[in-house]
């Protein structure tokens, strides 16, 4: 007997629907010997975690809550991922969307609630823009790998940001605390249902439909996935795969600083240290596990965001470090990664092999 | 005779794909066995069975009377097959010394060099090969490369070669040196399997040929039982052939006109060496030469892929070299790529996507900024019956296509338009023959109704067959014309390697 593997001729959409959901499972398990091991019954902590996040009027929103980020930066990535481009920079580029909606809210002096709103929004879209931008430049006119600028300029982004709580916009009347002052009334999302749930959530979802409707229907979207698709052949049917290079690193920035707007104006009303806890890295594997689709990064996302909520309860309740919520993260996305081999190659047993 | 390697009943099939049905055949010691098939026959997948790379689902293999399973490609080579693929396995910095050390098996840590060496260059002079040890392999010809690879498996004493289309690549002379090469094997007792499309090859080397087809093998059949048309007949079985007829008329007025153009590749080295040649309306211009002598550089000067480092390119009486008007003229020159795969396709998109490649800012596709995707399926429907592109379920990704069907998806997307240039590279490469007459039938009625073509390809009988005239290109420069109703196949071999020669 010998195991064997053999690349796959083709592979089946089955197999390509299933792959992720089989990964999420045994991911699961996975994690619930890590449960186990910090000497919790894994079937207890997975229903607290659903009951938490979904049981409740009051859990469901905060699911919502935590999943609009991840929704914004999820789409920011699917879409840079869409053209073959590795958009890790996320997370700097939230930083750098709530900093630009943060300086409009404090600094401009509009008191509109409206012009504010589209003010706040335009900053953060082109913040968050810019910062990926630079990677696309580079990408695009010398060829630069934008994974590495994209994760270096994460640093930048959050260090700059600390450089301006720490310093020129600390509040006076903060008690020296590294954090903005609370923006006005105007510059904050409506919320709904007596609940933290503001309108951040249903921009987000706006945001993928618009998205979709680009991908699928336009003839930019097209253009977009000639390119990720093949590149070479893009060139010789006369598309401009440079300034598409950057206008798709462009918008895939601009969308995750809009989280950075969804966080400022809808939840903490000022700028502070951790606005974003690793919602940018989240993306990736959100990204990721939806494939291509906006629908798949909404689903991805509230999936990710009952993790969360789930997850703070199992803290509470049992001492359980959040660090286990991105623990479950990374073995998701390991075991997804892992699941792309099973669907490009096959293991076989073949019978009395000689040799080898 | 006892054979050498028996094969029976072979069957491997993946999902959905039955790849070899039933394939049995014999190859004797001392025996050159042809095999021979369209594409899609499953030559390359039999030949992944023989080297151990695939594992067949049922069937046996017998080598030297014994029952052999092959793990791996080690395996296989270790028990005497190796093969010289279509894609040399070399290292281009390396000397050639260094290649074949490669590939030894048991090199000690510390070997003795002139050991080795006086093996390898003993094996050269008997072969009378013309292949210097020291050389770097990137400075060689491709013929000289394909040297390296037979020289690695004979000091591994394979008793079976297999030759994976060795001719694709060479020049008719040096196809006559591998073939003398491929003999005095023969006499010290090597089999060898051989396979190629080229009939004239076919009926030239082999002493036995089998006919696979759609996975089978059909038939084998020895030297005097076969001839041209038998072996045709029986690839194609009972294929329709597309029947088409020469159109001789041919204008003097010329469409494009290339005046000493330079092209440059990535490493700084000439490509196209001060080119020149005019293309005149209406007429199919073969172009001939051993491969990696420009034509690639010459095909993507022409459609906008390469920048011109120096020269101009007329088109009519306007310089379109460089002016803003070249690209709305190349825009209206038809291409079709060398590597379907690599530029001609986006792979993951559908056959509707990708037939609109080069249109897709046509007010016909699109309304506004949206796309229209009712026109764009309409148009996908139109094409796929007209071109008879077997297309599968609607909207599957065009990589699951045959070469033949995405090779006439290219076309069909490039003729659209009513071109009035067609630059061509290798068209019919690696087709079966129904697609590459369908491919033939397309540029001779493009040509009927005044389109001009570039026709690039390595099989002489094919530029022979289709072309007014034949350009030869040596080294990125223009040799000469021949007029393929007057010259020889000897005539242009000589000129393929550089001979200079008067110009008609």
């Amino acid at each position: 007997m010998k195991l064997v593997i053999e690349r796959r001729d083709t592979s089946s959409a089955l197999l390509h629907f299933s792959a992720p959901m089989v990964s999420i499972v045994v991911a699961l398990l996975f994690a619930g010997g890590l449960i186990l091991a910090a000497g919790i019954n894994p079937l207890d902590a997975y229903r607290e975690i659903l009951y938490e996040a979904v049981g409740s009027t009051y859990g469901l929103s905060e699911t919502l809550v935590k999943a609009t980020p991840l929704i914004f930066a999820g789409l920011g990535v699917s879409l840079a991922f869409r053209m073959q481009i590795w958009n890790i920079g996320a997370e700097g580029q939230i930083y750098m969307g709530a900093m630009g909606a943060t300086w409009v809210a404090l600094f401009s002096g509009l008191e509109n609630h409206w012009l504010l709103m589209i003010t706040m929004f335009c900053a953060a879209f082109i913040c968050g823009g810019l910062w990926a931008g630079v990677a696309g430049v580079l990408r695009a006119r010398w060829r630069v790998n934008e994974v590495i600028v994209t994760l270096m300029m994460n640093y930048i982004a959050i260090l700059f940001v600390n450089y301006l709580i720490y310093g020129p916009w600390r509040d006076p009347q903060g008690f020296n605390f590294p954090l903005t002052a609370q923006f006005s009334e105007a510059a904050r999302f409506a919320n709904f249902f007596d609940t933290r749930l503001h309108s951040g959530f249903f921009l987000a979802l706006f945001c993928a439909l618009l998205l979709y409707l680009l991908m699928e229907r336009t003839v930019w979207g097209y253009q977009i996935k000639v390119i990720g698709s093949n590149p070479q052949a893009a060139r010789y049917a006369g598309m401009r795969t440079g300034v598409a290079i950057f206008a798709v690193l462009f918008l895939s920035g601009a969308i995750a600083g809009v989280a950075g707007l969804s966080e400022v104006a809808g939840l903490q009303y000022r700028l502070q240290h951790g606005i974003s806890s690793g919602y940018g890295y989240t993306a990736i594997i959100i990204a990721w596990l939806a494939r291509r689709s906006a629908l798949g990064v909404i689903i991805v996302s509230l999936l990710m965001g009952i993790l969360l909520v789930g997850g703070d309860s199992l803290q509470m309740l049992w001492q359980l470090p959040i660090a286990f919520v991105y623990a479950f993260q990374g073995l998701i996305l390991f075991f997804l990664l892992g699941s792309d081999f099973f669907i490009q190659y096959r293991v076989k047993l073949i019978k009395g092999a000689q040799g080898g | 005779m006892p054979e050498l390697l028996q094969i029976q009943n072979i069957r491997k099939t993946f999902p959905g794909v039955v790849a070899l049905d039933d394939v049995s055949f014999t190859v004797a010691p001392g025996e050159i066995h042809t095999l021979l098939g369209e594409n899609g026959a499953g030559k390359s997948t039999l030949m992944n069975v023989l080297t151990g790379l695939y594992h067949p689902d049922s069937g046996h293999m017998q080598l030297a009377g014994e029952p052999v399973h092959f793990t791996s490609p080690r395996d296989s080579l270790s028990r005497g097959i190796g093969m010289v693929h279509q894609h040399f396995m070399l290292v281009p910095a390396h000397s050639v010394f260094e290649n074949i050390l490669l590939a030894l098996d048991r090199v000690p840590q510390f070997y003795d060099r002139k050991h080795y060496q006086q093996k390898m260059q003993k094996l050269i002079d008997t072969f009378e090969l013309d292949l210097d040890l020291d050389a770097e392999v990137w400075k060689l010809s491709i013929g000289a490369q394909q040297w390296i690879e037979l020289i690695k498996l004979l000091l591994r004493d394979c008793r079976l070669l297999i030759l994976d289309e060795p001719t694709a690549v060479l020049t008719p002379q040096e196809t006559d040196r591998l073939f003398k090469v491929l003999r005095l094997l023969q006499q010290q007792g090597k089999s060898i399997i051989f396979i190629s499309h080229k009939m004239r090859e076919v009926m030239e080397i082999s002493d036995r040929v089998t006919i696979l087809k759609k996975g089978s093998s059909i038939a084998t059949l020895k030297r005097a039982e076969f001839n041209a048309d038998i072996l045709a007949r029986l690839m194609i079985g009972q294929d329709r052939i597309p029947e088409w007829q020469k159109n001789l008329q041919m204008s003097e007025k010329i469409v494009l006109d290339i005046r000493n153009l330079s092209v440059r590749n990535d490493r700084g080295l000439a490509d196209l060496d001060d080119f020149s040649l005019q293309l005149k309306e209406g007429e199919i211009l073969g172009i001939a030469g051993v491969a990696g002598n420009g034509q690639k550089a010459l095909a993507e000067a022409l459609t906008g892929l390469k920048e011109i480092n120096k020269g101009k390119i007329f088109a009519g009486d306007m310089d379109m070299t460089h002016s803003t008007a070249r690209a709305s003229y190349i825009s209206g020159i038809a291409h079709i790529p060398e590597d379907r795969k690599s530029i001609g396709i986006a792979p993951d998109l559908d056959v509707a996507d990708n037939l609109i490649m080069k249109s897709f800012k046509n007010s016909l596709f699109r309304r506004g900024v949206f796309q229209n995707r009712r026109a764009i399926r309409r148009n996908a429907e139109e094409k796929v019956s007209r071109f008879a592109i077997k297309a599968g379920p609607e909207g599957s990704p065009v990589r699951y296509l045959s070469g033949g069907n995405i090779q006439k998806v290219i076309i069909a997307r490039e003729l659209s338009e009513q071109p009035r240039v067609l630059v061509a590279l290798y068209p019919t490469r690696g087709l079966d023959i129904g697609s590459a007459e369908y491919i033939h039938k397309v540029i001779v009625d493009g040509a009927g109704r005044g389109m001009s073509t570039i026709l690039i390809a390595e099989d002489l009988d094919e530029l022979l067959k289709l072309s007014d005239r034949i350009a030869v290109m040596f080294r990125g420069r223009l040799i000469g014309y021949a007029d393929p109703r007057r010259t020889s196949r000897e005539e242009i071999g000589l000129m393929m390697s550089g001979e200079q020669r008067e110009q008609p």
